[in-house]
This record gives structure tokens, sequence and C-alpha cells, in this order.
């Protein structure tokens, strides 16, 4: 085995080869960091169930699949706007960055609605050495380091396009910025390595949309890393839409560094993929931030939906609610593993954590696991994890008003579910989110 | 419309109801009273057919049918209401939408045609008057962030949309400030009509004041221990129930009927 595994990481070192010999204005340090992040892959390899960090969800097929990358390759020159259409957010008609496999595509992008100051670029651009490189050099590979993360290794080793987005000092971006990641991936397996830097800076407010759909029922292997950077008293609202291929891949990090008074509030919804894995991590580094890390994953017969979040209470007077619900059916299985860390001096602390599981079949299973360490004395903190079917006594109230039990079910299951979608304020991914429920309980409800 | 006869019913394998008979017709208010843990409440969730209360002896008709053989939400669709004494919260369904799928189960029961949601917005809006619910309840999740008050309002309010033949009303009072009871109380008042029956389960005879009864049963130790009519109310208010409790099982001749 292996042996299997040093032959197919010589063919993605082929591939890095070609990536790094490619003419262009990438500069030094980036391809330095390829190389590190390169090394670091072919040294680790990918994870296996033996490290604790993954032990429940197995990358063995992962491992073994040959997936091709696209350096070098134009693999989007034959799709159309109509074919992205129905990907795109009406709120985010005239702001969205489209990538197919991973790749920017300015064709099919939009940018004029979006007010001036605001940075939207190829992630590429903004590595040569441009007016945004000095900005990009100090924050990319710092909340996401490679160290110890395999799959971020392997996408640092193929740095070169996804998205760089700023938002400038004291501006309020009302108009959400969508970054749509396509894959067109049919026959082949391909591989697309999104890449995602925010700097929201002092005192802005915004908000991304950050989507994965596919245009073919392809076996392809997405392996994103996303940072974000909020600077002194900044708010982002920060959506991730995962709708890949049921037969996809799907391998994300989210790395949030939250600066003194800042404001994240982040939101992943996990409807598709074969294999889904979320790692998403809150850093505060200074005093006073807040978060809310809400969560909803959705997995039928087949689907295996891991996600596991850091919250790092590092300093004091910082707060952290964290909601993430499942609902599981058919022979599904997801995995919840939520670290809250209250650090030594970190006072004043308030965090909640809860993940919430509905079992609608006997065959889904879910492996969760919310842990508080705590080293601080002065601290307000809850966590709490249910596992569980519908409640009884809500199925009560609702049969006690005339309704089906079968019908109370759905009802019961789509509200689980709107606890966390309600909560969204793009009306299109609301509505959208709200048919991918209602769609999965093929009841009467689509009556509502 | 209801006979309950000899029912005794246990939760978690403890006997609560030791024998209760009891006779509704169509057109009476009954108001069932006692102290805490004398069974009232057992005995509304029993009629509501709560699966954690377990029937063991006796039997209940309604309507000449064998109500315990019903599952809750058929009772329901054949006309009994339950007013819950703590309403439940139903996060992410909105009041509308769950009144609605209610009001049409029991439309669809009787062969009647269902309303859209815009012509049942309308019947929504003059039935929300009744109870002097304000129009953006309608579109919060069941119960979630109500007040207390305001959960009892609610519970009003779908009897009031679903209109019950036998409407039990558990404690609706209690923990109402005097505004709102008086909210409750005539939203009651104009639902109660000659072809409906109301029972009241309260431990208060405060709520009477406000919608009279035509008989007052008292439980004590899961039995009825005192019947009358609405004096039997006041006379309890001003004795307090250890004049109850003192009269152990003894069954008084003041029997209304």
């Amino acid at each position: 085995m292996s042996t299997q595994i040093v032959k197919e990481e010589n063919s993605y070192s082929l591939a890095h080869q070609e990536l790094q010999n490619e003419s262009g204005g990438v500069a030094l340090w980036v391809k330095r960091l390829r190389d590190e992040a390169f090394e670091s892959f072919t040294l680790n390899g990918f994870p296996t169930p033996e490290q604790e960090e993954w032990k429940y969800t197995n990358v063995a097929q992962i491992a073994r699949a040959k997936f091709e990358t696209v350096v070098g390759r134009d693999v989007a020159s034959e799709i159309t706007p109509e074919q992205i259409a129905p990907f795109v957010y009406e709120e985010a008609k005239s702001s969205r960055l489209v990538f197919i496999n991973g790749v920017f595509n300015e064709r099919l992008s939009s940018l004029e609605g979006l007010p001036r100051g605001v940075v939207a670029i190829n992630l590429a651009e903004a590595l040569a050495e441009g007016e945004q490189a000095a900005l990009v050099r100090e924050h990319l590979s710092r909340g996401a380091g490679f160290d110890g993360q395999p799959f971020t290794a392997f996408n640092t080793a193929f740095l070169s396009g996804g998205a760089f987005l700023f938002f400038p000092k004291g501006q309020t971006v009302e108009t959400p910025v969508h970054l749509l990641f396509l894959s067109s991936s049919s026959d082949e397996r391909l591989l697309s390595f999104p890449r995602v830097l925010i700097v929201a800076g002092r005192e802005s407010s915004a908000t991304v949309i950050e989507s994965y759909a596919s245009m073919g029922d392809g076996e392809y292997l997405t392996d994103a890393v996303i940072e974000v950077v909020l600077e002194e008293g900044a708010r982002v609202r920060h959506y991730k839409v995962q709708n890949e291929s049921e037969q996809s891949y799907h391998i994300a990090r989210t790395v949030a560094e939250l600066g003194r008074n800042s404001s994240y509030n982040s939101t992943a919804i996990t409807l598709g993929a074969k294999l889904s894995r979320h790692d998403i991590t809150v850093n505060f580094k200074r005093e006073g931030a807040e978060c809310w890390i809400d969560g909803l994953y959705i997995v039928e017969d087949g689907q295996h939906a891991d996600t596991h979040s850091v919250i790092d209470h590092q300093l004091p007077h910082c707060t952290s609610r964290q909601l993430y619900k499942g609902i599981l059916d058919g022979k599904s299985r997801a995995v919840f593993n939520g670290k809250v860390f209250v650090r030594h001096g970190a006072q004043g602390t308030d965090a909640i954590q809860t993940n919430r599981n509905l079992m609608l079949s006997d065959d889904a299973r879910v492996d969760t696991k919310p842990q508080l360490e705590i080293f601080a004395d002065d601290v307000k903190c809850a966590h709490g994890a249910t596992v569980g079917q519908l409640d009884e006594e809500e199925l009560f109230y609702l049969t006690s008003r005339g309704l089906h039990p079968d019908l109370a079910r759905n009802l019961l299951t789509y509200g689980f579910a709107e606890e966390v979608i309600d909560k969204i304020k793009v009306d299109s991914i609301k509505a959208q989110l709200d048919e991918a429920v209602l769609n999965r309980l093929n009841a009467r409800l689509e009556a509502l | 419309m209801l006979e309950i006869r000899d029912l005794h019913a246990s939760v978690e394998g403890k006997e609560i109801l030791k024998g209760i008979s009891l006779t509704i017709n169509r057109g009476e208010v009954h108001a069932i009273m006692g102290p805490n843990g004398s069974g009232k409440s057992t005995l509304a969730k029993v009629l509501a057919g709560h699966p954690q209360y377990e029937v063991t002896k006796g039997e209940v008709l309604y309507e000449g049918r064998n109500l315990l053989e019903m599952p809750p939400d058929e009772r329901a669709r054949a006309g009994i209401f339950l007013a819950f004494q703590y309403p439940i919260e139903v996060p992410g369904v909105s009041n509308s939408q769950f009144l609605r799928l209610a009001y049409n189960e029991k439309r669809k029961h009787l062969n009647e045609e269902e309303l859209d949601p815009l012509e049942f917005k309308d019947l929504l809006k003059e039935r929300a008057k009744i109870v002097e619910m304000d129009e953006s309840f309608m579109s919060r999740s069941v119960n979630e962030g109500f007040s207390g008050g305001e959960k009892k309002r609610n519970e009003i309010l779908q009897m009031a949309v679903l209109e019950p033949k036998l409407a039990v009303l558990d404690e609706t009072d209690s923990g109402l400030d005097i505004d709102a009871l008086r909210i409750v109380a005539g939203g009651v008042n104009k639902l109660r009509n000659a072809d409906n029956a109301i029972v009241l389960v309260t431990h208060y005879q405060r709520l009477l004041n406000y919608i009279v009864p035509d008989y007052v049963h008292v439980l004590a130790g899961g039995r009825i221990v005192r019947e009358g009519g609405k004096e039997l109310a006041l006379e309890l208010e001003e004795k307090g129930y250890d004049w109850i409790k003192n009269m152990g099982t003894e069954r008084s001749a003041l029997g209304a009927r």
C-alpha cells in the first residue's frame, strides 16, 4: 500500500513541478510556499483513521484515487452563462466570482454590482506583484498553516488561483459577494483547489457566500482552504453552501481570525458529496470579539459528513455561540467534533456550544463529541449534544390538533432544520434550503 | 356528548385516576377543580390521548364512540380539543403554517374544500380578534419566545380556528395577569355556544368569575369528591381545599344530576 501511495504522489509531483515551472508573475515567496507545502504533503501523505482527528472519517478512497489536476488545462471554455444561472443567487448576481474546477473564470463572473473600494479579484492576480501583494503576503497561509494539516498542505502545494476579497476600512457593503465553485467533472476525476483569502478592514461590514455545486455527476475532489481575517470592529457574515455531486469528495477548511470587537457569523450547510469534511476554526486574537458558528448537515443513504470545529478563546471578554444541527436518513453517517478552548487568562469568556442530531432512520449513525477545555475561572460556558428521534411531547401537541402523525413528523423535521435556516439573512439561500429540506421530506409539506 | 365511566388511569405505573364518572352534554360548561396532584390534568390528558397515560379500567364514550380506541389526531378531527397547561414550543414552524395545516386536516375530514394560504389568512385574521392577538404572532414560530399569557392566548386562538365540539382547557388561567385572564376568558365566552361543550380544569375559582360554569366537580386523590353548581366554587374558595381533603372520598349528595 505504501508503494502505491508513493507512486500516486509522484503523479501529483509531476503536476506540482509543472505548476512551479509555469511562466508568469508569481512571486518567489509563493513558489517557496508551494514547495514547502508539497514537501509536507509528500512526507505525511493523506491522513488515516489512526490519527485522532480522522478517527471517524476514512479518506482511503481519496488516497487511492488518481485525481487529475487542472494545471495548464482549459476546462471552462464551453460553459455558458445559462449553464451557471441555476447556481447564482439573485442578491449577488452582479457580485459573483465564478470558479470552474477551482480556476477563476472572468467571463462567467460579474462584479459591477460591488461598490468602489471593495477588492474582489482572482487570487492569482493578487499573488503577482500587484498592489494587493503585501496584504496577501501578510495573511495568506498564516491562519490556515499546513503543519499537521495534510489537505491544507495539498491545497497550498498547488496554490495558484482562488479569490482575494478585501473590504476597506469603515465600509458597509450591503451586496453579498458570492464565490461560486462549480465542478464540470463527469468522466474525469478532477481535482479542485479552491483557495480564498478574505480581509475585512477595520469597522467594515460584509457578507460572503461560498457555494459548491456540480454540473456533472463526477467523482471529483474539492480541497478548499478559506482564510478570513477580521480587523478591529469588522463584521462578516459568511455562508457556506456545500451541494456537491453525490459521487464527489469535499474537504474544506475555514479559519477565521478575529480582531478586537469584531463579529464573525458563519453558517455552513452540508447537503451534497459522498464524503465531506469541514474543519472550521475561530481564533480570538484580540479582546471583545464575538462569533456565531452555525451549521446544518442533511445526509441521506450513502453519505458521510464530518464537521470538526475549534473555537479558541485566547483572550478575555469574547463570546461564542455554536449551533450545529444534523438530519440523518437512510444508511448515512455524520461526525461532529467541536472543541471550545478557554485559555489561561481568557476571563469573561461566554461560550455556548450545541450539537443536535435528528435520526430519521435506524441505520444512520452519528458520532458527536463536544469538548470544552477551560483554563480560566471567571467564565460562562455550556455545551451539549443530543442525538434522538423527534420529541414525543411535540409530536403529541401537533397530533392533538388533528395532524396525522406522518405529517406531524415531517413538520417537526422541517422545523428542526428551520432553526438554522431561519437565521440566514440572504433570502435566496433560505429559499434554496427550504426547497432542499422539503424535497427530502417528499411529503405533503409542499403545500406550505 | 361525553360519557366517562369509572375511569382509572396511571402514568409510569402509578395510578392517578381512581374511578372517575362524568357526563357532559352539549351546551354545558363544566369546571373541574381540585388541589395539586388530585388528577385534574391527568383527566384532561387522558381525554386528548396523551401516550404516556395508560387507562387501566373504565370507558369513555364520545358521541357514542369508544374514545379510548381513537389515536389523538383522530380525536382532534372528531372535535376534541385540549388547551395545554404548558403549550409546547415548536421551533421553525410558523403559527400560521401550523394552524392552516391543522385547519385543513379538519376540513378534509369533513369532506370540505381546503383553504389556500390567502383564504386562510383572512380567516385567521378574523379569529385572532377573538383573543386580541396581533398579526405579528402568526409568522412567528409556534409558541417560541411567547410569554406565558401569549401562549395561553395562542391556545384559545387554535380553539377559535378549529372550533371543537368539546374543548378541555387545562389550567388555562394559571400564570395570567388580570388583563390576560379577561382576554382569554372573553375569547372562550365568545366561542361558547349551544352546540359545544367546555371543560375548565382549574385550581382557582378566579376564572369562574369570567366563565360561569353550569357544573362544578371537585377532584381529590383521583376521585370526584364533591359536585354541584357554580356556588360550589365559591364555597371552595372560601373554605379552601383542606375542607375537601378532610372530606376524604365521601361523595356529596349535592351531585347536580
